[in-house]
This record gives C-alpha cells, sequence and structure tokens, in this order.
C-alpha cells in the first residue's frame, strides 16, 4: 500500500481509479481522463497535489542559501508575494529537482518540490545548509494539502469560496504571485497551461473545499488528466524530461538559469559554464506525430544528417542520428500524439520514431504546443 | 464493478471471444480491461489473413496512459478487423462487448473455444485480482 493523501478516501467514494503514483496511492482519473483534460482547457478542474512537498524556510539566512542553492536567481524576488521557478543542480549541473520559491518577506520563504524527490531533497538542502552554514529553520509542512484549480473559470470559482475581504485581494494576483488568505496560502501558479491557483490549506480543510469546489462547477480531475495538460503545455515533467544525467541547457530549461549577475555563484554554474562553452550537443524538443498512433518516453527519434536524401551522387547516406522521447501521450486537444523529446541540436523539421519496430513521420516543433486554451503549434 | 455477459468466453489476459453464427469468432477487450486502460485513442489490428496463434500479441490498444498488447485467445486466420476503430477507438469504452470488438477469426478448431474461461471463472480471475 503506498501513502495516502488526506483526500483519499474522498477521491475513493468520488469512483476515483488510484493508482501508484511514486509510492503514493493518487487518482488517475474519476472516470474519463479525456473529459477531465477538456473541462481544464474549457472551464475549470482540481486536482489533488498534496503528496507534493510544501517547505518553509524561516530566518535571516535564506535569501543567501537560496541564492546559492538554486539555479535561478532569488534576487529577482524582491516583492512579498512573487515565486519563481528554478532547478536544483549538483555539482555536475545535473537536475536533483524542479521547484517553485514562493517569497513572502526577508524572513519567510516557501518551496515547493516533487514528490518522488522530497528525501532526496530534504538531504541534500540539510547538507548545504549545513555545510555553509547558514542560518535557517527549515519545515517540512505535512500538515498541509494542496488543491491545484485550473482553467478558465479556476480563479473566480476559487474566490467565491473564499472570506469577503480575501476575493479582491486573491482575484488580482498577478502570474506568479501568492498570497495569505486566512490559513490558505493561495498562489496564481500551475502546470496545466491554463490560468488557476494552487492553494495550500490545512490538510483538515481539504475535503470539504474539495465538495465546496465541486459544487462550485470545478471538476475533479486525476492526475491522468494533469499529465497531459502539462504535455500541451511544454511544461517538463521531472525523472522524465531531466534528471540528474540531464542538465537544463538540453532540457529547454536554459531560461530558468541565470549566469547574470556574474559573480553569484549557486551550484553546477561552474558546469554548465563548461558545458555552455563546449557547446551542447542535445536539446528539448516538441513532436507532432503525422500520422496515427502514440508517441510514449524511450521511443527512438531517428534524425537525418546533413545532407540525408540529397543523393548527392555517393550512395551513402549521410549519417543519420538519433534521439529519444521523454514524455510521449495522446493530446486530447489536437487529437494527434505530441511528445518531448531529446534530440541532436541539428535536429529541425521532419524526424522519424520508432513505434514498435515500425518508423512514423514525426515533426519537431517549439513547445507549447497549448496554452491558455489555444493551439500553437501548425498541425 | 466490471460486466462479464453470460454467452461469452474469455481469456485471464482480459479478452473475449464470441462464436458467430457462421462460425467464426469475434475477439475483443473486456469492460475490466477497457475500465484499467482509460480512454483508448488508438488501435491497431491485424491485417486480415494473418494466421494467429493462441496466446500471441495480435493487436495493440493504446489509451491515454500506455499502450498493451492484446492476445489472440484463440488460434486461427484473421478475416476481419474492426475499421471503425482507427477513427473512434473510443468504441471500445463505449460498447467493449458491441461495437468495440477488434477482430473475427476463422478459428483453427472450435474446440479452443471450449478450454477458455467461462463467465464465472473470469469473474472469480477478477474478484481474486480485486481481493
Amino acid at each position: 500500500m503506498g501513502r495516502k493523501t488526506v483526500l483519499h478516501d474522498l477521491h475513493v467514494a468520488l469512483g476515483a481509479r488510484m493508482v501508484d503514483f511514486g509510492g503514493w496511492d493518487m487518482p488517475v482519473n474519476y472516470g474519463s481522463q479525456i473529459e477531465e483534460h477538456h473541462r481544464v482547457r474549457r472551464e475549470a478542474g482540481v486536482f489533488d497535489v498534496s503528496h507534493m512537498c510544501v517547505i518553509d524556510l524561516r530566518g535571516p539566512g535564506v535569501r543567501s542559501f537560496l541564492s546559492r542553492l538554486l539555479a535561478n536567481d532569488v534576487g529577482k524576488l524582491w516583492k512579498s508575494g512573487k515565486a519563481l521557478y528554478s532547478c536544483m543542480l549538483n555539482e555536475s549541473g545535473g537536475v536533483i529537482d524542479d521547484l517553485i520559491v514562493y517569497y513572502q518577506g526577508e524572513q519567510w520563504w516557501r518551496v515547493v518540490v516533487n514528490a518522488g524527490t522530497r528525501d532526496k531533497d530534504l538531504a541534500w538542502m540539510r547538507r548545504c545548509a549545513s555545510e555553509w552554514q547558514t542560518e535557517f529553520s527549515l519545515t517540512e509542512r505535512s500538515d498541509l494539502a494542496i488543491l491545484a484549480v485550473q482553467g478558465p473559470q479556476a480563479r473566480s470559482r476559487v474566490a467565491s469560496l473564499l472570506e469577503t475581504e480575501d476575493q479582491e485581494p486573491a482575484l488580482s494576483l498577478g502570474a506568479y504571485e501568492a498570497r495569505e488568505c486566512g490559513l490558505w496560502f493561495v498562489a496564481r501558479t500551475g502546470y496545466t497551461g491554463e490560468d488557476g491557483f494552487e492553494i495550500m490549506l490545512p490538510a483538515e480543510e481539504a475535503s470539504s473545499v474539495w465538495q465546496a469546489l465541486n459544487a462550485a462547477g470545478v471538476a475533479s480531475c486525476g492526475l491522468g488528466a494533469r499529465d497531459t495538460l502539462r504535455l500541451e503545455a511544454g511544461m517538463n515533467l521531472y525523472g522524465n524530461d531531466m534528471n540528474e544525467q540531464h542538465h537544463p541547457l538540453e532540457s529547454n530549461l536554459a531560461w530558468t538559469v541565470a549566469f547574470q549577475p556574474a559573480d553569484r555563484e549557486f551550484v553546477g554554474r561552474a558546469a554548465l559554464e563548461r558545458l555552455r562553452t563546449a557547446g551542447v550537443s542535445h536539446k528539448l524538443v516538441g513532436l507532432v506525430l503525422e500520422e496515427r498512433g502514440v508517441l510514449r518516453a524511450h521511443q527512438r527519434v531517428i534524425v537525418a544528417g546533413e545532407g540525408a536524401g540529397t543523393g548527392a551522387g555517393t550512395g551513402v547516406g549521410a549519417t543519420a542520428s538519433e534521439g529519444e522521447i521523454t514524455s510521449g501521450s495522446f493530446s486530447p486537444t489536437l487529437e494527434r500524439s505530441i511528445a518531448l523529446a531529446r534530440v541532436p541540436r541539428n535536429a529541425v523539421g521532419a524526424v522519424q520514431v520508432d513505434i514498435r519496430g515500425k518508423l512514423l513521420p514525426a515533426r519537431v516543433v517549439k513547445p507549447p504546443f497549448v496554452r491558455h486554451g489555444r493551439v500553437l503549434v501548425d498541425l | 464493478m466490471s460486466q462479464v455477459p453470460a454467452e461469452l468466453k474469455y481469456a485471464k489476459s482480459h479478452e473475449w471471444a464470441r462464436l458467430l453464427p457462421d462460425g467464426r469468432v469475434e475477439i475483443g477487450i473486456t469492460d475490466h480491461a477497457q475500465q484499467a486502460l482509460g480512454d483508448l485513442v488508438f488501435v491497431e489490428v491485424p491485417e486480415t489473413g494473418r494466421v494467429l496463434e493462441a496466446g500471441a500479441a495480435c493487436a495493440v490498444v493504446e489509451s491515454v496512459k500506455a499502450a498493451s498488447d492484446v492476445y489472440a485467445p484463440i488460434a486461427g486466420t484473421v478475416v476481419e478487423g474492426n475499421a471503425e476503430l482507427a477513427a473512434t477507438p473510443e468504441l471500445i469504452n463505449q460498447d467493449c462487448y458491441g461495437r468495440g470488438w477488434l477482430i473475427r477469426v476463422q478459428p483453427d478448431s472450435h474446440a479452443a473455444l471450449d478450454a477458455l474461461l467461462t463467465p464465472e471463472a473470469y469473474a472469480a480471475v477478477l474478484a481474486s485480482a480485486e481481493a
């Protein structure tokens, strides 16, 4: 039996199909994953992501600690309530985890990390804190549940459940901003490519809030739909699209690495600078399958070499090179199969994917595939 | 609870077989299987004329989550694949024992059907898996 969130019994009562997600017993869907996906794109849905790990960091030393710990620069966080997406790297530039850090004041920062990496993340943070002799407290908030309410109608429907005096401030949060509303921590963040809130709240309130959201027209959604939504949104999944063996520069995450200011020393910086100077050989791209079928993680991507297909008279094909799909699925919005794939840097346009021994044509595109309900790639 | 129609025969790997009036056998996946897979988005059926051995992978059904092989419950020759599934794989979710059938085969031997699980035996397989 896996670990359970506080909402487990409610999921079962709502008819969820429960499966193992990294040691947690979680709802994959409540009937139809595709319907849940569409509800989020078109209206609003709620996901239980209480298996993720909330860590509060308090004390005067937090800013300098995070400045050294994270590849993105917490120096960008100066206004209370702002949040930042970042990778946490090891010394070789590999990704230990990706996370969101919420800045609530110089003495209080909140970090949310992935469920499957919680133990190694906490161990790494504690080790760095002790090595760097920074002074602060680190508290895992297992007393909180996390509800991700996502979709074009999500914010207004959440607001209807808030105290009157909290409604306007919550609705005026900008993207990647958060505030406390009573005992709730309401953040305008998410993992679906739609607008919405992620709410961290006392675990004992979670079931009644979930049911109130259902009553307000917010559909219960499983982690299956969460995965197809994030894939359409071109958002990486830790463990699939990047990990300790794959650094941000080959994972479409260069935008999250703050090399400026040049004098900020962060873990992994030296390694990434060496890689950048030497030239990064691979990149993470989007793929759209041109035929029927479904792209899946670990399928082989065949990229024609330079000059391939031009028949330059040698009779010898130019060297083809290979890449690999890191995440793939059927896209309910595009009604096509899409994927993220790590391919050689020169790959553009047409490629082939090996699906059970058959080579099917696919096309390299720039993610995201879908944002805010709109399709962003040519079909 | 998943449905297990009384007039069909079953395989442990969650396929069903129906003897048609003309002697051919229709094959599909069970309600339990379609529920476990979730929304189906792609189906690959074998070509007409392909010879199937009992227990061999004969089709692939893919849901949003994953790809799964379908195994031939009996030996025979494929006489028809369900062409409707190419455009509407969700027929398997909607009507797995009817319009969501996968293939029709000419069986090598009708006796092979008798060796398949009865509805009661298949229901017992499901019950023990869920216990």
